[in-house]
């Protein structure tokens, strides 16, 4: 090693170490956790090594009911959080007046904190002995009786979650979409325009395929955020997730470490792999995908 | 398809609080384009020709005026039914798309009982690609093409629709020089080919005057003077046109007329009959200095730049305005160069003279 090298490495050392100790290090004990059968945490000694975690956990009720609710939640908020992102990024473009006031108010939902949204969500959707809540009162407008939809039936609750997600994580696509939009060059649209382009050829033949990039950040990314939702079930339903048949996979390795049933960190291990494996076959799936849909200049 | 321009006037409004006057780009633009010719938009930055081609194309709409394409009164008709093919500056070229699928794109967008089959549409594609020769290259991106190709990709797309005239902005600035010498040609070839009529908007004068049937030079809005090119250099209406046309530029000197004599410093260059006593601007083409030992305008001799075929003699006078006179001459005239001064009779079709306060022409 000559001097030159050493030197670099010397530079990169604290970052290393840093990056080491609080980002390899645990991976490494996640999986080494994981492997660990019958794990005590009192005496910190196992009886073996081997894939009984994994079948363990496979075999949970709960964390099957945790799989579905986190798959529900992803293959419906995504798509819907995403395109409704685009259509209102769409309509900030395109008008002029009030823009900045509507970019304001539809940015809000982002740095506001998870829990206070959690409680006002709840006021607009719980039915206690006294009200029915706003929900119910829109509802019954249509004739439709009232549903309790934070203690009521799974799909009521699972409806109120996937409204509270999509409100919680579209301002930022809006954000990052409406930059996007305003990166494109506007002589396309002219060019477009002289050629007689209709309006939704314009959207699908030239916006789209510009913003393309940015599309795909937002769906990837959004795909693992909702994979590790966890949060938003607890401002809706309370920390007890398993009784309300609310949990997702974060909340299965929360409550498997800390919960009142906790104290199996090998179980919570195995269960975050098994999470790690599902988000990294989605990511692997979403970046072939792009690769025919996506334009990088 | 004759295009005419009656009274064409678009103004800006201010464009902040502080300024509140509006921004008149384009001033009362009077002009009818012959069938089928080649017309230059002429002007440095700023002076409207952007904006013209603009209300040609029905991007922007006019302040006032009308524009006529043949007898239809075109001036409040959006760009798509207008029938125009328009190349931008960067040509604007869909990155995404490859050169087929982009020369293809304006007859995709054809509805009813225009629109066409594939085949149809790939055929009329590839015909525009032929006429500027790019047929090999159709399945390319822009990105992998050079400057050269995606403006002749640029050209195919805007011919591809069939356009009752065609629009260039700056269609040259992006190209180096040589590829500027051989684009230049190459339009004036597909122009003569198709018989569209053809505007394109330039700032440098030699692209324009070389490929042109007719100049238009804009100052400011204003429309300073229209004509075929050669008659436009050779009969400037004003100071402006006259310093605008030509490389190098036009030679300019503080004059007086004294005695129906020119003077220019101390030395009388031309005799003017009839002309009464005033001060005036006297300008005098490069290659309207003829160095003859009675030469009547003396000058500083500085340095001589070969060219080969003519020599560019850099020399000074004290009535100059402006840096040092440039003289192109017959390289047989070296001899004259090898003294500290150097005498110049000058031509008469090469002088003009220009009135000191606005600088019209003063005919003598």
């Amino acid at each position: 090693m000559d001097k030159q090298n050493r030197k670099g490495w010397l530079y990169l050392l604290p970052a290393l170490i840093f990056l080491g100790l609080f980002l390899v290090y645990p991976l490494v004990d996640v999986m080494i956790y994981s492997a660990e059968e019958g794990f005590n945490f009192a005496s910190q000694t196992h009886r073996g090594v081997g894939l009984g975690n994994f079948s363990y956990v496979l075999r949970d009720p709960y964390f099957l009911q945790a799989v579905k609710n986190t798959f529900i939640l992803v293959i419906i908020t995504v798509p819907v959080s995403t395109g409704l992102a685009l259509l209102i990024s769409l309509g900030l473009s395109s008008i002029r007046k009030l823009r900045e006031l509507y970019q304001t108010v539809y940015f809000l939902p982002y740095v506001t904190n998870t829990l206070a949204v959690g409680l006002v969500f709840m006021i607009l959707f719980k039915k206690t002995p006294y009200t029915d809540g706003l929900a119910n009162l829109v509802l019954s407008w249509f004739g439709a009786g009232p549903v309790d939809f934070i203690d009521g039936p799974y799909w009521a609750k699972m409806l109120v979650l996937c409204v509270y997600t999509v409100w919680i994580v579209s301002p930022f696509k809006i954000l990052i979409l409406t930059s996007a939009l305003a990166s494109v060059n506007p002589l396309y649209y002219s060019a477009a325009r002289i050629d007689g382009t209709p309006k939704w050829r314009v959207f699908t033949r030239i916006t789209l395929p510009m913003i393309s990039p940015t599309v795909f950040y937002l769906v990837i990314t959004g795909f693992i955020g909702a994979f590790k939702a966890y949060s938003d079930a607890v401002a809706l339903f309370g920390v007890d997730l398993n009784a309300a048949g609310m949990n997702t996979i974060v909340g299965y390795v929360y409550d498997m470490l800390y919960g009142d049933s906790g104290g199996y960190p090998s179980y919570a291990s195995a269960a975050a792999m098994i999470l790690f494996a599902i988000v990294l076959t989605i990511t692997c799936i979403n970046l072939l995908v792009s690769r025919k849909h996506v334009h990088y200049s | 398809m004759k295009v005419t321009l009656q009274h064409l006037t678009k103004k800006f409004p201010s464009r902040s609080k502080r300024d509140l006057r509006e921004v008149v780009a384009v001033n009362d633009f009077c002009f009818e384009i012959p069938d089928g010719k080649l017309i230059g938009l002429l002007g440095p930055s700023g002076c409207g020709k952007s904006t013209t081609l603009n209300l040609l194309s029905g991007l922007q709409e006019p302040t006032s005026g009308k524009i006529f394409f043949g007898e239809d009164d075109v001036t409040n008709l959006p760009p798509e039914h207008r029938g125009v093919g328009l190349v931008f500056q960067n040509y604007a070229l869909y990155p995404h798309l490859t050169v087929l699928q982009n020369i293809r794109f304006p007859l995709e967008n054809r509805k009813g009982k225009d629109k066409l089959t594939k085949e149809q549409m790939n055929e009329k594609a590839l015909e525009a690609a032929k006429l500027v020769q790019i047929e090999g290259l159709l399945e390319r991106k822009p990105s992998e093409l050079s400057g050269g190709q995606q403006q002749r990709v640029a050209i195919a797309r805007a011919l591809v629709k069939m356009p009752r005239i065609l629009l260039l902005d700056e269609p040259l600035s992006n190209l180096d020089a040589r590829l500027r010498l051989q684009t230049r040609e190459e339009i004036r070839r597909i122009q003569r080919s198709t018989g569209i009529t053809t505007v394109f908007v330039t700032h440098d004068q030699e692209e324009a005057m070389s490929i042109s049937d007719l100049i238009v030079v804009m100052k400011e809005g204003v429309v300073q003077q229209i004509g075929k090119p050669q008659e436009v250099y050779d009969n400037p209406v004003n100071l402006f046109v006259a310093k605008f046309l030509g490389t190098p530029p036009i030679n300019v000197f503080s004059a007086r007329i004294e005695g129906e004599k020119l003077y220019i410093g101390e030395n009388a260059v031309l005799s003017l009959p009839g002309m009464a006593d005033r001060e005036v601007v006297a300008a005098v083409r490069p290659e309207g200095f003829v160095p003859r030992e009675d030469g009547e305008l003396l000058c500083q001799m500085d340095r001589v730049e070969v060219m080969g075929r003519d020599i560019s003699v850099v020399c000074r006078n004290e009535a100059f305005q402006g840096e040092v006179i440039r003289a192109i001459v017959g390289s047989e005239h070296l001899e004259h160069t090898h003294r500290d001064t150097i005498r110049f009779h000058l031509k008469e079709g090469k002088l003009f003279l220009f009135d000191v306060d606005d600088g019209s022409r003063i005919r003598f």
